[in-house]
């Protein structure tokens, strides 16, 4: 059943890349416990705007879990604290009347914050350009069932295939390593027989352009996968370092 | 004006074939001398992109969001049509080009169709290729399920997450030819006018969304692969920046804007609940292959779903629709849902709701089972209800979802100003007055990788080269425009927020240009628009300045676009004096409640052309001429 509960926002406030940012109390009262997260946020800054003030800038697009593009960390988790949940689809059902909530951007070194709540990933995108995909042009390919997969095979493929690319690992981990990150998109090739003659190019490849781009190393925190919305396994993670190792010694890759 | 679609002569199975024999080629070491923009990284956007790169030209690629890999055709559930016949149950090309023309109530061009869906078979096989992880059976072969208005399994699916694991696909691609340099990636702007040299469409202005710079782009040629226009109602299943804005004013500048009336509305989404809801959430069509609809038999039933006994509960698509049950076209279903609610049977606490029951599903195949084909769709559910659908009946109401009307472009996706491609959702011309289930994805996919690749380069090759600069006085004039709006935007400094305007606006044309509509309405609906429209232009506040990452000011630009397009529609809606698929005017219907066409006055494309601030649009018609399927009452029973 629907209630209204009052709380207390300290919303990351930051004009630009520049400026320095600082945390502002705003009070979001009456809020029905039906709202999503993003729904919360929208009611607060219709109010901001009437009130001549700058609302929160945060970016969102689909609201229903599969874009990527939302995200903050919410009283320290990276998209609050409901398991397997992006912010959009997290639901004010689960906090309490009286609640403060503290409400930041995800922070790495490699994320740098445009915006109040909204940050630059496209070191993802860059991560993905270094090997991220099959190279094949379109038309002319096989016909699709002339090459089969086995289903568990397929199975896995998938559950590493879901990542939506929000950043939440980068976030959560004390490293801000995007190890996650990479060994989903590894991992989903390396299963598949499709993605078996540049395997060993693109573990390399995207490893390096994730440490190019400033993101740290794996210590193993599991934090990564505690936090990601969609539960991609840190099983992946090990299938990246297998998948590099056998490249590094076992190919003629450089 | 009889409008001239260009469909090449001939067999219509021969039609492509020919086509693409007789169209002009760009010689392989030419295609690098030209430029061509791609505005929006959707499956249409993204994949045309991509495929341009790989054949050698320069391509610019733009999109609102931060990343392409974020395009709203990530959201996609259910699945992706093919003719591929893989489950030997009698599909083929023929079947699934009937299926669609019938489905879209005669209202789609014919040739079109046909292409679509020989070329159906081209997208499985690539995207297989691309490493796309299709379910599979357990020997490793692809599996199939249904979906609404076919009796054969021809759609291939990713769990629930076709739409995302296609994009991702043609992301994929695309970062590879950005890593290649034949695309550079342009994220986070904003298409705001299409320029115009020479009677030839040779760039975009845009803004940056982080700087508030305004930008111009030069091209040799422009696609716009910009989605539909669904948020025109507020509430939808579109994602939040889905817009009607560089289609739009793409229309303001010649552009024939065809059968903008033709809305789709989806009838699995969960219901609305509350004022502050900001967008309505699909539930894959899939689900109707398992679940029963039903309602109470009386009206005002109060008890809970699971103290209705059997026999007092009415599954009404299966009574009224028996050999098609729960998995008719989305436009009978929806409307279906709505009949039901006004007599009074709808359930849940605003009324506006039918059951969706899975658990004869569950007795039938085990939990298990159901939990491997719907788990995720059943726990997107459950968080956003709060109830499990594995033990009380989802509940579901009709939302808008998809626009079938779009730019008009002739058989080569070309609009009428030469030089303007439109592709996907964005364009009108394959789906007719309803969409059928799984034939998004399949139409965004077939005009980027296989079609558009085609036809540019017959236009690019028969055409001479322009080379415009980015200082010529287009260019200019086109900047000066769009930076007054903007300013205009920022000076009114106004009562009420642009969110409040857009919400109003949504509730007129849910109330009366949605799932059924009449003249009377129509026309209130008009005049209530006009005023809106003047009262945002007076009373609008957008905080912040232009020069920053402001999404106010997007939102307002975007709104103020709505505001405009909102009366084509209800124009549109009332020139169409009858009904068909999606489009239905409750004065023109069969006896049993179905949407009655009238194709002697009406089989044709309604396209419009803008005549100026305060004119009437000019109505352009395209006639349709069906030599293969041949019109008839759409029957489901």
């Amino acid at each position: 059943m629907s209630k209204h509960i009052n709380l207390t926002l300290k919303v990351w406030r930051q004009k630009n890349q520049k400026e320095k940012g600082h945390f502002e109390t705003i009070s979001a009262p009456d809020i029905s416990t039906e709202m999503s997260f993003l729904e919360m946020l929208d009611v607060v800054n219709e109010k901001l705007t009437l009130a001549g003030k700058e609302p929160i800038a945060f970016d969102h697009d689909c609201r229903e879990g599969i874009c990527g593009m939302c995200g903050a960390v919410v009283n320290g988790r990276p998209h609050g604290a409901l398991k397997g949940t992006t912010l959009c689809q997290l639901h004010m059902r689960h906090f309490n009347d009286g609640d403060t909530i503290a409400i930041e951007p995800f922070r790495a070194m490699a994320f740098k914050i445009i915006k109040d709540l909204t940050v630059d990933r496209s070191a993802f995108d860059k991560i993905i350009q270094a090997g991220g995909y099959i190279s094949v042009n379109a038309g002319g390919a096989q016909d699709a069932n002339a090459l089969p997969v086995p289903q568990d095979k397929a199975e896995l493929a998938m559950d590493a295939a879901q990542c939506i690319g929000c950043g939440a690992c980068v976030a959560a981990c004390p490293n801000a390593a995007a190890m996650l990150f990479v060994s989903a998109k590894v991992s989903q090739f390396a299963l598949l027989p499709q993605g078996r003659p540049e395997a060993a190019r693109r573990a390399i490849a995207m490893v390096r352009e994730m440490d190019r781009q400033g993101f740290g190393n794996c210590t193993n925190e599991a934090e990564c996968e505690a936090e990601c919305p969609k539960q991609i396994s840190i099983t992946n993670i090990a299938r990246l370092n297998r998948e590099f190792f056998k490249a590094s010694f076992g190919s003629a890759v450089k | 004006m009889l409008l001239d679609g260009k469909v090449p002569s001939g067999p219509i199975k021969e039609k492509w074939d020919k086509h693409r024999f007789e169209l002009k080629l760009v010689n392989p070491a030419n295609k690098r001398k030209f430029d061509i923009i791609v505005v929006g990284t959707g499956l249409a956007g993204g994949s045309a992109a991509a495929t341009l790169g790989e054949l050698g030209y320069n391509v610019k690629a733009f999109c609102f969001q931060d990343s392409p890999r974020r395009a709203h055709s990530i959201a996609a559930q259910g699945g992706i049509n093919a003719a591929k016949n893989y489950p030997n149950d009698g599909d083929s090309i023929w079947r699934l080009f009937y299926d669609t023309v019938k489905g879209g109530d005669f209202r789609a061009r014919e040739a079109n169709v046909y292409r679509l869906a020989q070329i159906s078979n081209h997208i499985i096989d690539h995207c297989v290729a691309q490493g796309i992880p299709f379910a599979r059976d357990y020997g490793g072969l692809l599996a199939n399920r249904s979906f609404g208005g076919a009796q054969v399994s021809r759609t291939f699916y990713a769990r629930g997450q076709t739409g995302q694991q296609l994009l991702l696909g043609c992301y994929s691609s695309l970062m590879r030819q950005v890593a290649a340099g034949k695309v550079t990636m342009y994220p986070r702007r904003e298409m705001l006018d299409v320029v115009i040299v020479n009677g030839h469409a040779k760039g975009i202005l845009v803004r940056n969304l982080i700087t508030g710079q305004l930008e111009r782009h030069a091209a040799d040629a422009v696609v716009l692969a910009t989605g539909g226009y669904g948020n025109v109602f507020f509430l939808s299943t579109n994602a939040m920046g889905s817009n009607v804005t560089a289609a739009y004013r793409a229309y303001l500048k010649g552009a024939f804007f065809a059968n903008p009336c033709f809305t789709q509305i989806h009838p699995t989404c969960i219901p609305v609940h509350g004022t502050y809801q900001s967008k309505l959430t699909l539930m894959s069509e899939s689900l109707r292959n398992d679940g029963r609809v039903w309602v109470p038999q009386k009206a005002d039933d109060k008890r809970p779903p699971q103290q209705i006994p059997e026999n007092e509960r009415d599954y009404f698509l299966e009574r009224k629709y028996p050999s098609f049950g729960n998995l008719v076209p989305r436009d009978v279903a929806s409307r279906n849902a709505k009949q039901q609610c006004d007599a009074g049977k709808g359930v849940g606490s605003t009324k506006l709701a039918v059951y969706l029951d899975f658990a004869d599903a569950i007795k039938r195949d085990g939990r298990a089972v159901i939990e491997r084909k719907y788990g995720n769709l059943f726990e997107m559910y459950e968080k956003i209800t709060g109830e499990d659908p594995y033990t009380t009946p989802m509940m579901i109401y009709p939302a808008v979802h998809y626009t079938m009307g779009g730019l008009w472009v002739d058989y080569n996706l070309m609009s009428n100003i030469p030089g303007l491609f439109v592709i996907g959702e964005a364009n009108f011309s394959d789906h007719g007055a309803n969409r059928l289930g799984a034939s998004a994805l399949m139409q965004g996919l077939a005009d980027g990788y296989f079609v558009l690749p085609y036809t540019i380069g017959g236009y690019l090759a028969g055409t001479p080269k322009l080379n415009p600069a980015t200082s010529s006085p287009e260019f200019e004039a086109s900047e000066r425009a769009v930076q007054a709006q903007v300013n205009k935007l920022l000076s009114i400094k106004g009562q009420r927020t642009v969110d409040d305007f857009h919400r109003q606006l949504g509730l007129i044309m849910w109330e009366y240009c949605g799932m059924s509509r009449n003249n009377a309405g129509l026309e209130k609906a008009k005049g209530l628009i006009q005023n809106l429209r003047a009262e945002f232009w007076q009373n609008v506040t957008v905080p912040g300045n232009e020069k920053d990452f402001n999404q106010s000011l997007e939102r307002a630009g975007r709104v103020a676009d709505f505001l405009e397009f909102a009366e084509l529609m209800i124009i549109d809606a009332l020139e169409r004096q009858e009904s068909c698929g999606g489009h239905f005017n409750e004065a023109y219907q069969t006896p049993e409640n179905e949407a009655l066409r009238n194709d002697e006055k009406y089989c044709h494309v309604a396209a419009w052309e803008y005549k100026g601030t305060g004119k009437a649009p000019e109505l352009h018609k395209e006639p349709l001429v069906f030599e293969n399927v041949h019109l008839t009452q759409r029957s489901y029973k």
